[in-house]
Order: C-alpha cells, then sequence, then structure tokens
C-alpha cells in the first residue's frame, strides 16, 4: 500500500490538529515538526479547509486548527479528499488488459484494494489519536529516538510495495 | 453466576491494571449495568436486535441464551446492560480453542446497543466485560469477525484497541 506525498501530509496535519483542537498552529510549525515541505503543506492544508477539516485565520498569528468531529472523520475522508482508492483508483488509472491474465490480475487487485478502503474507512481520528498514545506509552526512548519525517527527507512518503 | 460474580469483582482491580495493554479510552459515563443475561431478558434482546436488523429472530436468540446464557458453561458468556429498567445492549462471547491451529482465545460473536442509547459509553462497557471473563477464563487475546462494509461496528472495535489479526477468512461459492 502505497498512499501520496501529499496524503501523508494531510494525515499528519489533521493528527497534529486533532490532537489538540483549540490549539491554532501555523503550516510553517507543523511542516517545521514532520520535517516536510511548508509550501506543500500550505496547498494541502487549503484543501482540508474546503472541506471543512481544518479552520484557517489568516494574518499575524493566524494559523490553523482541527474543526471536523474526530470521533466520525475516518482516514478514508481524509485520503480520499486527495487521491481515490480502491476500485475509484482503477476506474481513473492504468488497468490489467482485458484478457484471462488480466482479468484475474484486477480481480486479486480488487480484492487487497477493498480490504485497504475498508481499514481505512473502520479508523476514525479519534482512534488513531488514541493508537499514538498508545505507542508513544509504549515505546517512549524508541519514540523519541527515531528521526522525525525520515521518510520525507528522502524524497518519498511511502511504505514498501504498492501500486499506488 | 458464580463465575461472573467473581470476573465482575476482579475487573474493576484488573482494569486499571490492564489498561496499559489497552487504548487509553476515556472512561465511559456513569451507564447501564453489565451482568449475566437471564431468562426474562431474552424478549427484550429480540426486540431490540429487531428493532436494529428490522428482523425478528426469536427461534435463534432463545437458542443462544440457552447455550451461552443459561447454562453458564465455562468459557461462555452472555451479558447485558440494563438501564433504566430495560436492556439497552447486550454482548455474546466465548472462549475458542485449537481452532485453525489458534491457542484458546475469546471471540465476540454478537454486540448490540440500542440505537438511541450509542455513543454513552454501553458498548465500552460491554466490550470491557466480555474482555474482563475472558481474562478470567485465562485467556490473553480477543478476537472478532464482520462484515467489510459493516462500517459502525468495525469503528466500534477498532476505538476498542483491536487490529487485524493473524488470519484471512475465505469463502467460495457451491454452484
Amino acid at each position: 500500500m502505497k498512499l501520496q506525498k501529499a496524503t501523508y501530509f494531510a494525515l499528519y496535519a489533521v493528527l497534529e490538529l486533532a490532537a489538540d483542537p483549540a490549539r491554532q498552529l501555523s503550516a510553517v510549525e507543523i511542516a517545521e515538526k514532520y520535517g516536510i515541505s511548508a509550501h506543500h503543506l500550505a496547498k494541502v492544508l487549503r484543501v482540508l479547509g474546503r472541506a471543512g477539516v481544518v479552520d484557517s485565520t489568516r494574518g499575524v498569528g493566524g494559523g490553523y486548527r482541527f474543526a471536523g468531529n474526530a470521533k466520525r472523520l475516518t482516514l478514508l475522508d481524509a485520503i480520499r479528499l486527495f487521491e481515490p482508492l480502491g476500485n475509484e483508483r482503477s476506474k481513473s488509472g492504468e488497468q490489467p488488459p482485458n484478457n484471462a491474465a488480466g482479468r484475474a490480475l484486477k480481480l486479486v487487485l480488487d480484492e487487497t484494494d477493498e480490504h485497504a478502503a475498508a481499514t481505512f474507512r473502520s479508523i476514525t481520528i479519534s482512534t488513531m489519536l488514541k493508537i499514538m498514545a498508545q505507542r508513544l506509552a509504549s515505546e517512549p526512548t524508541k519514540e523519541t529516538r527515531r528521526p522525525r519525517a525520515r521518510q520525507d527527507r528522502r524524497g518519498s512518503a511511502s511504505r514498501a510495495g504498492g501500486n499506488g | 453466576m458464580r463465575q461472573f460474580a467473581a470476573c465482575a469483582a476482579l475487573k474493576e482491580k484488573t482494569r486499571l491494571k490492564r489498561r496499559s495493554k489497552t487504548l487509553p479510552a476515556a472512561a465511559p459515563e456513569p451507564g447501564p449495568r453489565i451482568r449475566p443475561a437471564a431468562p426474562e431478558d431474552v424478549r427484550s434482546i429480540i426486540a431490540l436486535d429487531e428493532d436494529v436488523t428490522g428482523l425478528a429472530k426469536p427461534r435463534y436468540w432463545q437458542d443462544l441464551y440457552e447455550r451461552y446464557g443459561s447454562t453458564r458453561r465455562e468459557g461462555r458468556f452472555f451479558l447485558v446492560a440494563e438501564g433504566e429498567g430495560r436492556i439497552e445492549g447486550f454482548i455474546i462471547g466465548e472462549v475458542r480453542a485449537w481452532e485453525f491451529g489458534s491457542p484458546p482465545c475469546g471471540w465476540i460473536f454478537a454486540i448490540q446497543v440500542r440505537p438511541k442509547g450509542r455513543l454513552k459509553g454501553t458498548g465500552t462497557r460491554l466490550f470491557e466485560a466480555m474482555c474482563g471473563c475472558f481474562r478470567r477464563a485465562g485467556v490473553e487475546k480477543v478476537r472478532t469477525m464482520l462484515a467489510r462494509d459493516n462500517a459502525l461496528i468495525l469503528s466500534f472495535f477498532r476505538s476498542q484497541g483491536m487490529m487485524a489479526g493473524p488470519f484471512i477468512e475465505l469463502e467460495m461459492s457451491l454452484d
């Protein structure tokens, strides 16, 4: 499974802001924390703003606040703002050839896509924050030692494999 | 009854101790009392399920009660949440051993909360009570299986800390 860079940036921003909905952060502050491009993140935040996921305040001291419902907003909701998933992707992207091998391959790819979509659909931002808190509590030493946003500094925000 | 009483007495004591092994969920609001299902609950359970699914299944629920509630067989649990004189929800589970080569683990195969009573912590109370019963029965894992498109219940179990397990369910048509 592989998500696009903008999607990762959006998820970082949503999780960071949803962790404290009363807090206002600028794109630069979020970008610095995750070691990502503030310019790219600003574009991503505009999309999140149009979708009502974040509120923005302009001017000096301005920034972004989480405006969604963390118990209702799912990972799938956030991901779909930036890229198609599963069957949506196969309609717009490259498809296997219409022969026996292509059709069999499509069957298997559809199966993995459906599982991925079901997983993203079942995990809310609130649940993600719980998972993060649990991981921080169980691995405090590793977490603090890990370089932030290492993947992004390498220019790729993807995990291994996938066909995104 | 004795088995559940012992389970309930130790549940609160062990809940905080076990908290670090589960997600740090917010403490549920004061709410329904969790207790073993009784014969007089079956009618309410049938009505609650019909309210949610739109299908009355009296024989199914009566049968489940007889197998999981009335006999109180070791490792079988049928709990209800009772509040304001009515059943607000229920949960059924059992310890299964060596299915698919798995060591004994707890399986939850039914959970339901009255639609108007949701988002008040009733499901969480039922889930935690069932986990407590499984722990008393000596198992360290809890599993469940549900439809991929059942986003509501999937999200609920995810919010309790459940993640994908090591098994993959397969099927084929026998046409």
